[in-house]
């Protein structure tokens, strides 16, 4: 089976995913990132799915698990560079894919991871004794 | 009318890859435009998980359709698994008895032309759907 | 009644023994329903061509336009015809020219009266209706073919999508949006916003009299779309008219930014980036 690789760049890791993955590639993928961010103590997932030509509701769904677990580990998750065709067909089978952030590149997505984590700074000791993930929006 | 019909066996996690890819190459074939090609893929792949996780396995057959004034392709997917007790129920949104997002059969509904169903508990089901170059 | 092969190489006979003659009384018949639009000197150029184009048809035996030997005149007639729709000629006008064929080959015949003149007369007749068909169905695919570059080139030209600020883009619709048109521009909006990685759109649909139900759920799928891949979507220029319909067909605009003209939605986005514009 093939397996998706998980890169760390800086405070950052980077999946870049250019295989048309089976249903399990996704799944081990949910894993070994869940292992990689509590391993490497990154605050940030970048998720490139330029390369995809379809999500389906199964691959949405693996997304947004995946943003879901790294928030709990105190990841957050941009899932960036998906095509527009590939959008206009998730709006048509009505996933909207809450609670995943997107970003049109990988440079937009590491600002936005960068932006956030000036905000935590900002706000300083005090978010830290607040063990409570954030609400998605 | 129509001509070479291809099928795949949807019995495997990797059938479901073959059968996107083909489906794929017929698409580009018939010259469906890129937004067509993606909604038609990925209404193969959410039916074709279906009949993997819900028929338990069965078969996939594509083939290219012509009526008097468009080429299109056309996609059966057959089983002989359980069946679906109440169709409406199965074709709301939101509605999996699978632990999906249940969006399958309502979603690749919405992305295709023509849709059927033809099913029968303890016999199981056929879907056919075709999708048309505009 | 097919032209036999005897009768077509009595008329190929007939064409070439009167060739001028036959030429400049059909050049003639055809340009009375013109009504001058064009020149009698290319008239009769044209005329001449089809006069050649037709005895060599007729002899290589043709017994119907439809012929391997009538290749030759089936090139010359769509040629007419690609040029009369062009010029803007009518489907008639353009099939009387051939039909004045036969008024110009009657004149030729002169005065015969004997029943084997008249019967050659209409199996020749037929294959110039076949002919003149042969040219109306030609016509109209040219006609179709020119419409059809039409509307794509309206496509091209109403709708732009420009760059607007660093990281912002417009497109400003203008005229009426049917569906075909708004799934267009909406796919090409998102294309733009992958190819300039700009994060903010704006939609302006000052220039569109009026938004149906189809058309706003194009619009709020693109939305929804362009969010999905990082982006945000600010609708300017909402008329009022606009704003009723909106609400009495209940159409849910929900959280989606929309302001009054696309200076506001400009001046928004810039206050969301933390850029100012410079007075």
């Amino acid at each position: 089976m093939e397996r998706v690789p998980v890169l760390k760049i800086g405070e950052i890791l980077l999946v870049s995913i250019q295989i048309d993955m089976e249903d399990q590639v996704a799944l081990q993928l949910q894993e070994d990132l869940a292992e990689r961010i509590v391993a490497t103590g990154v605050r940030g997932v970048i998720i490139d799915i330029s390369a995809l030509d379809i999500v389906d509701s199964f691959v949405g769904r693996t997304l947004a698990t995946i943003a879901s677990v790294s928030r709990v580990l105190d990841a957050e998750t941009v899932v960036v560079g998906m095509r527009p065709a590939v959008a206009i067909t998730l709006v048509e089978l009505g996933l909207s894919l809450p609670g995943i952030r997107t970003a049109l590149n990988v440079d937009l997505g590491i600002a936005m991871l960068a932006r956030q984590d000036e905000d935590i700074d900002l706000l300083g000791d005090e978010d830290d004794t607040d063990q409570v993930a954030e609400p998605t929006p | 009318m129509n001509d070479d019909v291809q099928r795949l066996p949807v019995v495997t996690d990797q059938d479901v890859v073959r059968v996107r890819q083909l489906v794929r190459t017929v698409a580009v074939a018939v010259k469906l435009s890129l937004v067509d090609q993606t909604k038609l893929v990925t209404a193969a792949s959410e039916l074709a998980r279906n009949t993997l996780v819900y028929g338990g396995g069965g078969e996939a057959e594509v083939s290219r359709v012509h009526n008097d004034r468009r080429a299109g392709i056309r996609i059966v997917f057959a089983d002989q698994g359980p069946g679906i007790a109440d169709l409406d129920l199965a074709l709301t949104d939101g509605y999996t008895t699978g632990g999906g997002l249940g969006l399958g059969l309502s979603g690749a509904r919405r992305l295709v032309d023509e849709f059927e169903i033809d099913t029968e508990p303890g016999k199981g089901t056929t879907i056919t759907v075709v999708k048309w170059c505009r | 009644m097919p032209l036999s092969p005897d009768e077509a190489s009595r008329f190929a006979v007939l064409l070439e023994s009167n060739a001028e003659s036959l030429a400049a009384r059909w050049s003639e018949l055809a340009g009375a329903g013109l009504r001058g639009r064009l020149s009698g000197a290319e008239l009769l150029r044209q005329t001449r061509d089809l006069r050649s184009a037709f005895q060599q048809a007729l002899a290589g035996g043709a017994s119907d336009v439809n012929d391997e030997a009538a290749a030759e005149l089936r090139a010359q007639l769509s040629e007419l015809s690609s040029h009369r729709a062009r010029q803007g000629f009518s489907a008639t006008e353009t099939a009387i020219s051939v039909f004045a064929l036969k008024e110009a080959t009657l004149h030729v015949l002169g005065d015969a009266e004997d029943a084997a003149t008249l019967r050659d007369y209409v199996a020749f007749s037929a294959f110039v209706d076949r002919a003149a068909l042969f040219t109306f169905d030609s016509y109209v695919r040219v006609r179709e073919a020119l419409i059809s570059d039409q509307a794509e080139q309206l496509l091209e030209l109403s709708t732009p999508v420009v760059k607007l600020w660093e990281g912002v883009v417009a497109v400003p619709l203008v005229g009426t949006l049917d569906s075909a048109r708004a799934q267009v521009v909406m796919e090409r909006l998102l294309q733009t916003l992958v190819d300039t990685g700009s994060p903010y759109a704006i939609i302006d649909i000052t220039g569109v009299p009026a938004v149906d139900t189809q058309v706003a759920q194009h619009i709020l799928k693109t939305v929804v779309a362009a969010r999905l891949m990082g982006a945000d979507c600010i609708i300017s220029g909402i008329r009022p008219q606009i704003a009723q319909t909106i609400v009495a067909l209940g159409i849910e605009f929900g959280d989606i930014a929309t302001k009054a003209s696309l200076a506001d939605a400009l001046r928004y986005v810039l206050g969301k980036t933390g850029k100012r514009p410079v007075r």
